[in-house]
């Protein structure tokens, strides 16, 4: 029954892609249609999974075998395994999912193409479900490439656009250097346990040797920061704003990014049998963190600035998935929060673009609440919710996370505590530059509030950006749901609890301060003469001339040298050969003299040599 | 006797050439018609043998026909079914019709001449994957380069003579070793058996080889079988002639007959000559790997459309190679589905990007832009090609890459990484070309290009339908090839390995 969760969306991708234009009138809403159901009756599964205990809560359904050698004990099964975490995720994509196809209805109506756009967001939204829902690495690995190739898509989809083409292969790149890292993590669990399945892999890690578990981590971890776009793969991620910017809230931000933080939660068997592993997360979670910070607060881009609010935020949740068991559950509590305030503002910001003529430059923003009421309160609600102000979601899912960072150390500690002085700077420079400050837009720029199927979606996503922390953590409901799965232990953080929220709330607080004081006036261009820092995040803290330095160009070289040594020496000498033969037998010509006698020789000689052949072997 | 199921199928692609060439007023079809219509009729023999093939047998072959030939050197016409043998003879009916109806246009004159060469082509390639007798197999795999080089020298871009010759060069080059090592093999069976036999199955079950010997002999026959399906650094024949070829010559040339080389490997090399396989394996997998990577590095740098696709193919036959030279049976089994997604995935991308190409006369990577705003079609279909190509899960070629590489690395480790390092550049050679040539901006060549019609599309989607089929559920190829694989792994003497930690559970 929950395989149809995941077949009502891909059915309807494959509808709309196969019979093309003639769908066009009612695609937009066979693909709303088939997300919404996927909704409901991921609901309806999670009502049933509730009213069960929590012993009971989880079930596998197999669909079929999907991989078999019996010889080799080879047996791999189109399994789907319906737990707490993975009901999470459902509600997750199929809610904000619905809610970001309802939104494109109107974000989309300008564009000559909205069928194929809904068509690839129900192919993403299937395969991120058979993501979240596989009960084996494998049958993961489907969904983990499938929604990579939605993304391509969908990245790419204003396909006249080179830009666009180049970034949405840029992250299929980055992407598939994750992959290796995940393929070679499967074919390790299958040489080493004989199956692929979670439980087998959790069953048998226990006794694995040390080596097993800490290879399996970083492999697992090289795969997360390629997905979840963290350092040293997270290049990609801004270049993914190229896409429409419903992707950006629902793929790019809400949902597949944070893959890569499902996946080592998933993986928490793996990653507490290894010390080294976990603390490379931790590593991993905190650079990206800050690195997205700071690029987030340089942009002037709106959307590549949220982007690197995003990778800022994954790194939260990367480096909480890396503490072990008193950060698994604060991972995904935060993974979810953020979907809702990250979506939301994503969704803000597709909205002020729309009124802008799809200007994305946030120095010509600037006095929108008057015109675009609804963007400006749901937008200011993210604002709230993403910088931890209470009682908004992400002050209980952050608050967790530095609670839990001091208690493993201080280092991690201090990483998330400047992170979050960092997000709030960088926001309130956001909410300044679009909202508040006076207008400085273009001279034919009309701005007007978007229809109502945008606003909806905003409406609700912000009410969820408002309650979802104190929601889930009242009478910690939260932890005690996932505990079963990803286990739970208590932050013992070295001060009171008390004193921890004072000073984030402080930090928080100069935060704004300074993002106010240094945005009270706004240039209409971006200043020349800036600091050292502020040049290094507009370039994106130089990721790309990093890769270009160290890997495009040496690989343009290495392959344009293999090319012409393929065509000289390896081509060249069999062409040579074929000289060398040809001038031989030029001179061999001489040698058809047309005696008999020389032929008779040569007969003579050659039935000897036959002859020594055959006696040889003979011996 | 059998009802003989095998000879009909072989049988039915050469009536159909004939009739080419009965005056029309006997024939109510058009050429294009009666060679369309054989394929199919062939296709249908081999699904109603394929529903017959027990699965569950202990037979070496099934479905066995054999006539007395060349009594004297005890040569045989024998023709039999092994599980591999199925699933090619599979491919390669289905891959026929298709190319025929895909490229009706290819060819404006001299169409007759094209369709038969086709026929004969398919022909060929049925009777290699169907001989059990060893001369036989000879014969066949030798008659194979005169279609082709027809094909390609005839027509084919304005190279073609130059390609079409150092076709047959390699081929014959190839076969010449080939046939001396054949002598030598039958010199030594009447030595040992006391009787000359080419039989496959009498060699492999028989005879006994000493050291030296098996070693000379198991490198004359890899030499041409390495050079057909082609391994580094034999490869260099097929980027010139698959530039000039036209693109349903390029499907059967590098989609069916490239498999004999690595269907021989299976079939003969192992069989035959297991220690030596044993021993040069290391070896051979090394040159696998780096043919991978090599072949994957070059692609990257191509500026022609089918040069590019030649070179993916030699990185695509290093992973052939590598999973049966592996010696495990997710390997082997890997490989034998390889050979399947390989089939389809280049008849997609040579086959769609053919309708491009043609309409320009032109494949240079540059020359396109954009063309997706024209062709939409033919961009998606030529997409799904280049996923299964780069082995995207969900398709044929992600679980023939996968197994592959699990079978490798169960042995192999770091040839199996190394391997692992083409997914990052699949991705980079595949999806750049699809970058430059499908979207961005038009240029002034894309803008006039006319999308796939009803018959193209209809000619292409089996290949969609069975990339996914395979890609989702590839039960039937692997049950078809288990038992022959089993059969071979423990001619080669080969196991196995078993999980580090075994399962609690399933012990």
């Amino acid at each position: 029954m929950i395989a149809a969760v995941i077949a009502l969306p891909a059915l309807s991708a494959a509808v709309l892609l196969s019979f093309g234009n003639r769908t066009n009138k009612f695609g937009p809403w066979l693909a709303i249609f088939a997300s919404t159901g996927s909704f409901l009756i991921g609901l309806w599964h999670f009502l049933q999974m509730v009213a069960r205990p929590a012993e009971e809560r989880p079930a596998l359904t197999t669909v079929y075998e999907w991989l078999s050698v019996p010889a080799a004990g080879f047996k791999i099964n189109f399994a789907l395994q319906l737990d707490q975490l993975s009901i999470s995720f459902v509600l997750l994509i199929t809610f904000v999912g619905t809610l970001i196809h309802i939104y494109s209805l109107g974000y989309m109506s300008h564009d000559e193409n909205p069928r194929r756009f809904f068509a690839y967001l129900n192919l993403f939204v299937a395969a991120m479900l058979l993501l979240v829902l596989a009960d084996n690495y494998l049958l993961l690995y489907v969904g983990w490439e499938g929604v990579g190739l939605a993304s391509y898509l969908l990245i790419g989809f204003w396909q006249h656009k080179p830009t666009a083409a180049v970034a949405a292969k840029k992250a299929f790149v980055a992407n598939r250097v994750g992959d290796f890292g995940l393929s070679l993590a499967i074919m390790t669990m299958f040489i080493v346990f004989g199956s692929v399945s979670f439980s087998d892999v959790n069953s048998g890690i226990v006794g694995a040797p040390a080596w097993v578990s800490l290879t399996l981590g970083l492999l697992l971890l090289l795969a997360a920061c390629g997905k979840s776009a963290q350092f040293p793969l997270q290049s990609w991620l801004l270049d993914a704003m190229e896409g429409p910017t419903p992707v950006s809230a629902l793929i790019h931000a809400a949902t597949m990014v944070t893959a890569g933080v499902y996946l080592i939660v998933r993986s928490a068997s793996i990653f507490n049998a290894s010390e080294i592993a976990q603390t490379a997360v931790v590593i991993t979670g905190a650079i990206s963190l800050l690195m997205g910070a700071i690029i987030g607060a340089a942009k002037d881009d709106i959307k590549k600035s949220l982007a690197g609010s995003t990778m800022s935020q994954i790194g939260y949740m990367v480096l909480a998935a890396g503490l072990g068991p008193i950060g698994y559950v604060f991972a995904i509590l935060h993974l979810i929060t953020h979907g809702f305030f990250k979506a939301v503002m994503f969704l803000g910001a597709g909205s002020v673009m729309h009124a802008t003529n799809d200007n994305v430059d946030m120095r010509r923003y600037g006095g929108l609440p008057k015109v675009m009421f609804f963007t400006t309160i749901t937008f200011f609600i993210g604002y709230l919710a993403i910088i931890g102000v209470p009682p908004f979601a992400g002050f209980y899912s952050k608050d967790h996370i530095i609670e839990a960072a001091l208690s493993h150390s201080w280092w991690a500690g201090a990483a998330v505590l400047f992170g979050a002085g960092l997000t709030a700077f960088y926001m309130t420079r956001m909410m300044m530059m679009t909202f508040v400050s006076k207008s400085r837009w273009h001279e034919d720029v009309h701005p007007h509030e978007s229809p109502l199927s945008m606003i909806l979606p905003m409406i609700v996503l912000s009410v969820g950006a408002a309650t979802m922390g104190i929601l889930l953590t009242r009478n910690h409901v939260f932890e005690h749901w996932l505990e079963p799965i990803t286990g739970f232990v208590e932050p013992e953080p070295p001060l009171p609890i008390q004193t921890i929220t004072t000073i984030t709330l402080s930090v928080v607080a100069i935060g704004v301060l300074i993002g106010i004081w240094q945005n009270i006036k706004i240039a209409k261009v971006a200043p020349v003469k800036v600091s050292f820092v502020v040049k290094a995040a507009r370039k994106d803290l130089y990721g790309d001339v990093l890769n270009e330095t160290l890997l495009m160009r040496p690989g343009q070289g290495l392959t344009k040298s293999l090319n012409i040594f393929d065509n000289a020496v390896v081509d060249g000498s069999v062409n040579g050969l074929g000289l060398f033969v040809s001038g031989i037998s030029a001179r061999l010509r001489r040698s058809e003299t047309g005696y008999v006698r020389s032929y008779a020789m040569s007969i003579v000689l050659g039935t000897a040599l036959l002859v020594i052949a055959l006696l040889m072997v003979r011996i | 006797m059998n009802f003989p199921w095998l000879l009909i199928v072989l049988l039915t692609p050469l009536i159909g050439t004939v009739l080419l060439f009965v005056p029309k007023r006997f024939v109510p079809f058009s050429d294009q018609q009666i060679a369309l219509y054989s394929s199919l009729i062939t296709l249908l023999f081999v699904i109603v043998i394929a529903l017959q093939f027990d699965i569950s047998s202990s037979a070496t072959t099934q479905f066995d026909i054999a006539f007395d030939w060349i009594p004297v050197f005890g040569i045989t016409f024998h023709l039999g079914l092994t599980g591999i043998s199925l699933v090619l003879v599979g491919l390669t009916a289905v891959l026929t019709p298709i190319v025929l109806l895909a490229t009706e246009y290819e060819v404006q004159k001299k169409n007759k001449e094209f369709l038969m060469w086709i026929l004969v082509t398919q022909a060929s390639a049925l009777a290699v994957f169907l001989a059990r007798d060893l001369f036989l197999f000879y014969v066949v795999f030798e008659a194979m380069l005169i279609p082709i080089f027809f094909l390609v020298g005839r027509f084919g871009g304005p190279k073609k003579g130059a390609a079409a010759l150092k076709f047959i060069l390699f081929g014959l080059a190839g076969g010449l070793v080939m046939l001396a090592a054949l002598i030598w093999l039958y010199f030594v069976a009447v030595n040992q058996l006391g009787r000359g036999t080419f039989s496959i199955t009498a060699l492999s079950n028989e005879l006994k080889l000493d050291a030296w010997t098996e070693r000379w002999l198991f490198l004359g026959f890899f030499f041409a079988f390495a050079l057909k399906a082609p391994m580094i650094p034999g490869h260099t024949w097929l980027p010139d002639t698959a530039e000039q070829a036209t693109p349903g010559t390029s499907t059967m040339l590098i989609g069916i007959l490239d498999k004999v080389g690595t269907y021989g490997m299976l079939a003969i090399l192992l069989p035959i000559f297991p220690n030596a396989s044993i021993e040069f394996a290391p070896v051979i997998i090394g040159f696998a790997a780096l043919g991978i990577i090599y072949g994957a590095l070059i692609a990257i740098a191509q500026k022609n459309i089918k040069r590019t696709f030649a070179y993916i193919s030699i990185s695509h036959f290093g992973f052939i190679v590598m999973g049966i030279f592996s010696f495990t049976s997710i390997g082997m089994i890997g490989s034998v589905i390889y050979m399947v997604a390989h089939g389809l995935s280049t008849a997609g991308l040579f086959l769609t990007v053919g309708y491009l190409i043609r309409q320009k006369e032109n494949s240079l990577i540059s020359n396109f832009g954009g063309v997706t705003k024209a062709a939409p079609v033919m961009t998606g279909l030529f997409l799904i090609a280049c996923l299964s190509s780069i082995a995207l899960p969900g398709m044929a070629g992600f679980v023939a890459e996968f197994m592959v590489l699990t079978g490798t690395f169960q042995k192999y480790k770091i040839p199996a990484i190394i391997a692992t390092l083409a997914i990052i550049l699949a991705a980079i050679y595949m999806l750049w070309l699809y970058q430059r040539v499908f979207t961005g901006t038009e240029t002034k060549e894309s803008s006039n290009i006319i999308d796939l019609n009803r018959k193209q599309i209809l000619a292409l989607s089996p290949l969609v339908a069975l990339t996914l089929l395979f890609g989702f559920y590839p039960a039937p190829i692997i049950k078809i090839s288990e038992s022959t694989i089993a059969y071979t792994m423990t001619l080669v003497g080969a196991t196995d390995p078993q999980p580090m930690i075994k399962k609690a559970v399933n012990q």
